[in-house]
C-alpha cells in the first residue's frame, strides 16, 4: 500500500463512516452496522500504520501534493502511529459497547456520526505535522465532542457541557493567539521547519514565552494542575459510552501536543520549561487523586483519577530521557486501556443494579462476580500492581528517573501509586463487598442483582470489557515487547532532526 | 407578517440569487468566489423565502433534508480527496481532466470543483439546518 493512502486512512475511514451514517440518519440500525465496522476499519489502519512505521521509518504525506514547508504534511512517527492504533482500539471497543448501552433518542439523533466525527478529529490532530491544522483539528475534535456531551440535553449534562465549552474555548483562543505569535517570530508553522528554525534564535527567551502560552493551551486540554476543573465537573454527566471516549482520547489529545510540542520545537530552554512541566507534573498527580478520595460517585472517582494519571504522563516530557519518555508513553497507553475499561465496568454495574452510587452498589461481588473479577484487574492495574500493565509503566517511569537522580518526583509518584491503590480499594469494599443499607433491610427493587443472561446486547457490553481486560493482562506478561518498542519511539522523539528530515528532506 | 410586496419581490429574487450562487460557485475555480460564498447566498435564498412565505414551503421548495444535503455535500468534498488517493497520489492532490467541447472552447475540470460542490452543499445545509430549526421553534 501506498505510504499516502496509509496515513491518510485514520483520518478518511472515520469521515467516511460518519458521512455513511449520515446518509441514513433516519435508519438507527443501519448507522449502529456502520459504525461498528468504520471503527473496525479504524483498528485495523491503526494497526498496518504501526508496522509500517516500525519498519519503514517516519511516513510523510504532503496534503494535496504541496510539498513541506509550504503545505500541510501528515506525519506519522512512532508516538503517532502507537497513539492512532489506540484511537482505532478503544474506538472499536466504544463503539460496540455504545450499541448495548446507547439509548434510541439519542442513537436517532446522529450519535453515531458524531462519534466517528471526533474520531476523525483525534486521528489528524495526532497526524498533522503543522501548527495550525493541530489548531483545526482541536476545533473539529472539540465541536463534535461539545455535542456529545450535551446530547441528550438532560440538565446536568448541559450544565457539565457548559463549563466544558466555555474551558476549552478560553484554551483555543490562547493556543491560536500563541500559534500567531510564533508565526510572526519564526514565519513559519511546519512543525518540522519550527523545530528547525527555532534551535538557534538570538532571542530564546521569546520563544520559550511562546511556549509557555502553548503550554497553558495544550495544559487546559489535557487537564493538569492547576486547569483540571473542567474535567471532574463534566465527565460524569454524559451517558457512560461518551465519557469513556472523551477520557480515553480527548485529554489524551492534549498531552500529545504538549510531547510533541516541547520535544520538537521548544527545546531551547529545557532547564526552565521542562522544570515547569516537572512540577506541574507532580502537582497533577497529587491533587488528582486526592480529590479522588473525597468521591463516592464512580464517575467522578475515575475522573478525578484521569487528571492523576496525566501527571505521570508528563513525567517522562519533563525529564527528557529515553527510558523516562517511553516509560510516560507506557503510561498513556495502559492508560486508555485500564480507564476506559474501568468507565465501561460501571457502566455495566449501573446497567446491573441502576446506580453510580458506591453506597448504593451493594455487595456485586456476590451476585456478579465475573464483572468483579474483571473490574479488579483493571483497578489492580490502574493503581499499578504487578503482573498488570499499570506496575510495567510505573516501573519504566521511575527507573527512568531514578536514572537521572529525579528523587522527589519518585516519591510523588509512589506515593500516587498508594492513593490510587487506597481509592481502588474503596471502590472494591463500598462497591463489590459490602452490602447496600437497602440489601441489608431487604427492600431492594426488583431485577437488581438478577442476571439477565447471555443475549447480544450483554455480548456486546462484555465483549470489549474482556478485551481491554486482557490487554492489561497481556501488556504486563508481554512487558518486554511493549517496552521496546515504546523505547524506540522514545529514542525517536528525543532526536528531532529525524522527524525534521523526513518532512522537509522530502522536497528535494 | 405577510407582505405582498415582499411576496412579489421574493418570487423572482429567489431565483436570480439561487443563479448568482451557483456563478460564484463555479467562478471560483479560477477567480475569487467559491462552494462557500457560493453556499451562503444559496441559502440566503431559501431563508429570504422562508421569511416571506413560510418555513414549511421553504422546506418543499428545498425540496430535501437538509441533514441529508450535509451527509452528500460531504460525501462529494471528501470523494473528491478519495480520488486521489485512488491514483496513488496524497489525499486531496487534485486531479485535472482536460477536454474540448465543441462550440464551447476547452474547458478542464477537476476534482476541485467536485470539493467546492461538495463545500456548496454543506453550507447550504447547516446554514439552513440552523435557521429553518430556530424559525421553527
Amino acid at each position: 500500500m501506498s505510504h499516502d493512502l496509509l496515513v491518510a486512512l485514520p483520518i478518511v475511514i472515520p469521515l467516511v463512516t460518519g458521512v455513511i451514517a449520515l446518509l441514513f440518519y433516519e435508519q438507527r440500525e443501519t448507522q449502529r452496522i456502520i459504525s461498528a465496522i468504520g471503527a473496525a476499519a479504524l483498528l485495523i489502519a491503526g494497526i498496518a500504520l504501526l508496522l509500517e512505521v516500525r519498519a519503514e521509518g517516519i511516513l510523510v504525506s504532503d496534503m494535496g501534493g504541496w510539498p513541506a514547508p509550504f503545505g500541510i504534511p501528515f506525519v506519522a512517527d512512532l508516538l503517532s502511529a502507537v497513539l492512532v492504533m489506540m484511537t482505532g482500539l478503544i474506538a472499536f471497543t466504544v463503539a460496540l459497547y455504545s450499541l448495548a448501552t446507547m439509548d434510541p433518542r439519542r442513537e436517532s439523533f446522529g450519535f453515531y456520526p458524531l462519534f466517528h466525527i471526533l474520531l476523525m478529529g483525534i486521528a489528524g490532530s495526532f497526524l498533522t505535522g503543522d501548527m495550525f491544522n493541530l489548531f483545526v483539528w482541536f476545533e473539529v475534535m472539540l465541536i463534535a465532542s461539545f455535542v456529545l456531551i450535551a446530547l441528550g440535553g438532560e440538565r446536568a449534562q448541559l450544565e457539565g457541557a457548559i463549563k466544558y465549552v466555555a474551558l476549552n474555548l478560553i484554551s483555543s483562543a490562547i493556543l491560536l493567539a500563541a500559534i500567531g505569535l510564533l508565526y510572526g517570530v519564526a514565519g513559519t508553522l511546519n512543525m518540522a521547519d519550527l523545530g528547525m528554525k527555532l534551535q538557534d534564535v538570538d532571542e530564546p527567551w521569546l520563544v520559550t514565552a511562546i511556549g509557555m502560552l502553548f503550554l497553558v493551551s495544550f495544559g487546559i486540554k489535557a487537564a493538569i494542575f492547576p486547569m483540571f476543573f473542567w474535567l471532574p465537573a463534566s465527565y460524569h454527566t454524559p451517558p457512560i459510552a461518551v465519557t469513556a471516549l472523551v477520557a480515553a482520547l480527548l485529554s489524551k489529545v492534549g498531552v500529545y501536543a504538549l510531547i510533541r510540542a516541547f520535544t520538537l520545537i521548544f527545546t531551547q530552554e529545557t532547564g526552565y520549561t521542562h522544570q515547569i512541566l516537572l512540577v506541574v507534573a507532580g502537582l497533577t498527580m497529587v491533587t488528582g487523586v486526592l480529590g479522588a478520595v473525597a468521591q463516592y460517585e464512580v464517575r467522578k472517582l475515575l475522573s478525578f483519577h484521569i487528571i492523576s494519571q496525566i501527571g505521570y504522563m508528563l513525567v517522562g516530557l519533563a525529564i527528557l530521557s529515553p527510558l523516562a519518555l517511553a516509560g510516560s508513553i507506557f503510561y498513556i497507553v495502559h492508560n486508555m486501556v485500564t480507564k476506559t475499561n474501568l468507565f465501561l465496568i460501571s457502566g455495566a454495574a449501573y446497567r446491573l443494579q441502576g446506580t453510580y452510587e458506591l453506597k448504593q452498589l451493594g455487595s456485586l461481588y456476590r451476585y456478579h462476580p465475573y464483572i468483579s473479577a474483571l473490574f479488579f484487574v483493571s483497578a489492580m492495574a490502574l493503581a499499578g500492581m504487578p503482573p498488570f500493565s499499570g506496575f510495567f509503566a510505573k516501573l519504566t517511569l521511575v527507573r527512568g528517573s531514578l536514572e537521572v537522580e529525579h528523587y522527589i518526583i519518585v516519591a510523588v509518584a509512589l506515593f500516587t501509586s498508594v492513593l490510587t491503590l487506597f481509592s481502588m480499594t474503596k471502590i472494591w469494599t463500598e462497591g463489590y463487598w459490602t452490602p447496600s443499607e437497602a440489601e441489608e433491610n431487604d427492600e431492594l427493587p426488583p431485577g437488581v442483582n438478577s442476571w439477565p443472561g447471555w443475549n447480544s446486547q450483554m455480548l456486546a457490553m462484555f465483549v470489549p470489557i474482556i478485551i481491554l481486560a486482557a490487554l492489561s493482562v497481556g501488556m504486563g506478561i508481554f512487558a518486554q515487547p511493549v517496552i521496546s518498542l515504546l523505547i524506540e519511539t522514545a529514542e525517536q522523539l528525543l532526536e528531532p532532526s529525524l522527524y525534521i528530515e523526513a518532512v522537509i528532506g522530502d522536497e528535494s | 407578517m405577510k407582505s405582498l410586496i415582499l411576496q412579489t419581490a421574493t418570487r423572482s429574487l429567489v431565483a436570480v440569487m439561487l443563479l448568482f450562487s451557483i456563478f460564484l460557485l463555479l467562478r471560483g475555480h479560477d477567480e475569487p468566489g467559491g462552494g462557500f460564498i457560493g453556499g451562503l447566498v444559496g441559502a440566503a435564498a431559501f431563508a429570504l423565502y422562508a421569511i416571506a412565505f413560510d418555513v414549511q414551503s421553504a422546506r418543499r421548495m428545498l425540496g430535501i433534508r437538509p441533514q441529508m444535503m450535509i451527509a452528500i455535500g460531504l460525501a462529494m468534498a471528501g470523494g473528491a480527496g478519495i480520488i486521489s488517493l485512488l491514483a496513488s497520489e496524497p489525499y486531496f492532490a487534485h486531479l485535472w481532466y482536460h477536454t474540448e467541447v465543441p462550440g464551447f472552447g476547452e474547458i478542464h475540470l477537476g476534482t476541485f470543483l467536485l470539493f467546492d460542490i461538495g463545500v456548496f452543499l454543506v453550507v447550504i445545509g447547516v446554514t439552513l439546518l440552523v435557521i429553518l430549526t430556530l424559525s421553527e421553534e
